[in-house]
């Protein structure tokens, strides 16, 4: 057995935030186990990954530095990481729920026939299980649940656990080479279009979100003063996208994205289940709406009943005021 | 070259949820308690574009599920499909993704001349969204998730444009591929008059374990995960502060002063 492995994302050379979440929510299941803590580290010039993935916790670095491995590709890291796990049998092995996080748990389980978790947002250790919570029917309840085999594969959801502090640690990682040659590899990335600047709703530790109340795509206006004064990331209700209000990687809620802030405050949003399901584990929510029976106030800790046209800009004056913008 | 389009029935988005005996349960105040899951009307009026733009030779849409499933599987041929399978077998019930996946597996692999299999993201149920990759694993295809364009589809190869964490990243594979596609993609059509007509006259047929030759790795005794555990969400232990002022500007600055008080901003 070779205890707990980390499958570590990472980009120009630095950690990603979820790679912090999943060294953190690691050590503590390699802990719980009494079990080493081994980070995986694929991609090309990633020497000083490994040495980042050392002083944020990992006790051992596996990793593979290959021009093939440059751009993340499930079918040149799927087969790479289901060989190491087939010959070194790791106890657990859990990843951020990330897009490429989540091909390649499913990947891995498949090609080891293991069993896969996703999306958990609490751990905990029972024995030499990991017990994961996980929401279902869209965050509209919870399960606990656990894998009966070896390995555990689990992802993790974003911003669901506590990063990984930076600390001294060092180590020598244990390189080894990849599975598939690249004239093995049948996908060719052709092109990457960056996503726009601007702060992603799936990290943001704080959002702005506008509904049906803004009446239209102008109405966005104070909705994204607010987003942009407080630093926070700019959300949307169904409704608004369906409008063609607002594209549609804006929307919060079943159909759209999942997120987690510390605070999301809600501009002209009725609260409807669906975008309930979204936004419920947000730490704080604060409503603003002119009707004062919208469900959204049965989850928010603060509100405000009144014309979000004229709440908004005075919030804005008042942040801007406050934090010396 | 045939495209596949594999959907789920699953619950309403407006479903309202209760745990009965450890069991879920929910009642939709819509009075539609059960729909094709939204995810999948993408994947559906992707595969008939594939049809009708890009040269494939028919739509099939299958589902694993009950009989019930049968009524999602017409309103995939009442939009358009030419054929629809129900995959279902008392083998099946309480299969894990993994399981699932070996028995569409199967389903994908007995339809004739099939190159590209077509899924939503994910299922608003489980809303795992590991099928799609674990399909293309169990069949040596290539998967390709989080499409949202298809680019070109020629004799022997396809490049689609994926919405990643990171951006908009353009690829080409080779046929065949399995493909997830997200709400991007396109603007699912209604069912014609004619087509639901259609619909309701068609016989479905249904594929079970031994037409397969699915034989083990499926249903709940294969699971490997415990889902026995399931419960209803904490209540959100609040009763909301109304922030009531003269003034927006009073209003805003008493928020303002709570939300630092708070430490949330």
């Amino acid at each position: 057995m070779s205890g707990v492995w980390v499958f570590i994302e990472h980009q120009d050379g630095q950690l990603k935030a979820i790679s912090k979440e999943v060294l953190g929510a690691g050590r503590a299941v390699s802990d719980g186990l009494g079990a080493p803590l081994t980070a995986l580290v694929f991609g090309q010039n990633v020497v000083g990954v490994a040495a980042s993935a050392f002083a944020h916790g990992a006790d051992a670095v596996l990793g593979c530095d290959d021009a093939s491995l440059a751009r993340f590709r499930v079918e040149a890291v799927g087969p790479l990481l289901a060989g190491l796990a087939r010959a070194r049998a790791p106890q657990a092995l859990l990843l951020g729920g990330s897009t490429n996080g989540r091909d390649l748990a499913a990947w891995t389980a498949a090609e080891l026939d293991a069993g896969l978790v996703s999306d958990g947002i609490a751990l905990a250790v029972a024995g030499d299980r990991v017990k994961v919570t996980r929401p279902v029917y869209a965050g509209k309840l919870l399960s606990t649940v656990y894998v009966k085999s070896s390995p555990q594969i689990i992802t993790l959801r974003s911003r669901a656990f506590p990063a990984a502090a930076a600390g001294g640690k060092t180590g020598a990682a244990e390189w080894v080479a990849p599975a598939r040659s690249e004239a093995d590899i049948p996908t060719k990335i052709v092109g990457l279009e960056a996503k726009k600047a601007g702060v992603s709703l799936t990290d943001a530790n704080i959002i702005v979100s506008g509904g049906r109340g803004v009446g239209g795509p102008e109405g966005f206006a104070p909705v994204r003063e607010l987003a942009e004064v407080l630093g926070g990331a700019l959300g949307a209700s169904r409704a608004a996208v369906d409008a063609g209000w607002i594209p549609y990687d804006h929307q919060v809620g079943q159909t759209g994205k999942t997120v987690s802030p510390n605070l999301y405050i809600a501009c002209g949003i009725s609260g409807a289940i669906q975008h309930q399901a979204g936004m419920r584990t947000a730490k704080m929510i604060v409503a603003i709406n002119k009707d004062a029976d919208a469900p959204i106030f049965k989850l928010a800790q603060y509100g405000i009943v009144g014309d979000l046209f004229k709440i908004l800009p005075a919030l804005s004056a008042e942040f801007r005021q406050r934090l010396g913008k | 070259m045939k495209a596949v389009v594999c959907i789920k029935q699953t619950p309403s988005t407006t479903a309202v949820f209760a745990v009965d005996n450890g069991v879920a349960r929910w009642d939709d105040p819509g009075g539609k308690p059960v729909v094709l899951n939204p995810w999948d009307e993408y994947a559906v009026e992707e595969a008939i574009r594939l049809k009708e733009n890009h040269g494939a030779a028919e739509a099939v849409a299958i589902s694993m599920g009950d009989d019930s499933s049968a009524e999602q599987l017409k309103t995939c041929l009442a939009m358009g499909c030419g054929e629809a399978i129900l995959v279902a077998d008392a083998a099946f019930a309480g299969s894990d993704s993994l399981g699932t996946a070996r028995v569409l597996a199967a389903a994908i692999r007995k339809i004739d001349d099939a190159q590209i299999a077509v899924f939503g993201k994910q299922a608003i149920d489980g809303d795992t969204g590991q099928t799609p990759v674990q399909v293309a694993v169990k069949l040596g295809w290539t998967p390709l998730t989080f499409v949202s364009a298809i680019k070109e589809v020629t004799g022997s190869t396809i490049t689609v444009e994926r919405l990643i964490d990171e951006g908009k990243e353009t690829v080409t594979a080779p046929l065949p591929v399995v493909i997830s596609v997200v709400k991007e993609i396109n603007e699912p059509r209604y069912p014609s008059f004619m087509g639901i007509r259609k619909a309701n006259r068609a016989t479905i047929p249904v594929w079970a374990a031994a037409d397969l030759g699915v034989n083990g790795g499926v249903g709940a005794a294969a699971s490997q995960a415990d889902w026995s555990h399931i419960y209803p969400l904490p209540e959100r232990n609040t009763v909301v502060q109304l922030i009531e002022a003269d003034t927006p500007e009073e209003q805003a600055r008493v928020l303002v002063n709570k939300l630092f008080e708070e430490k949330v901003i």
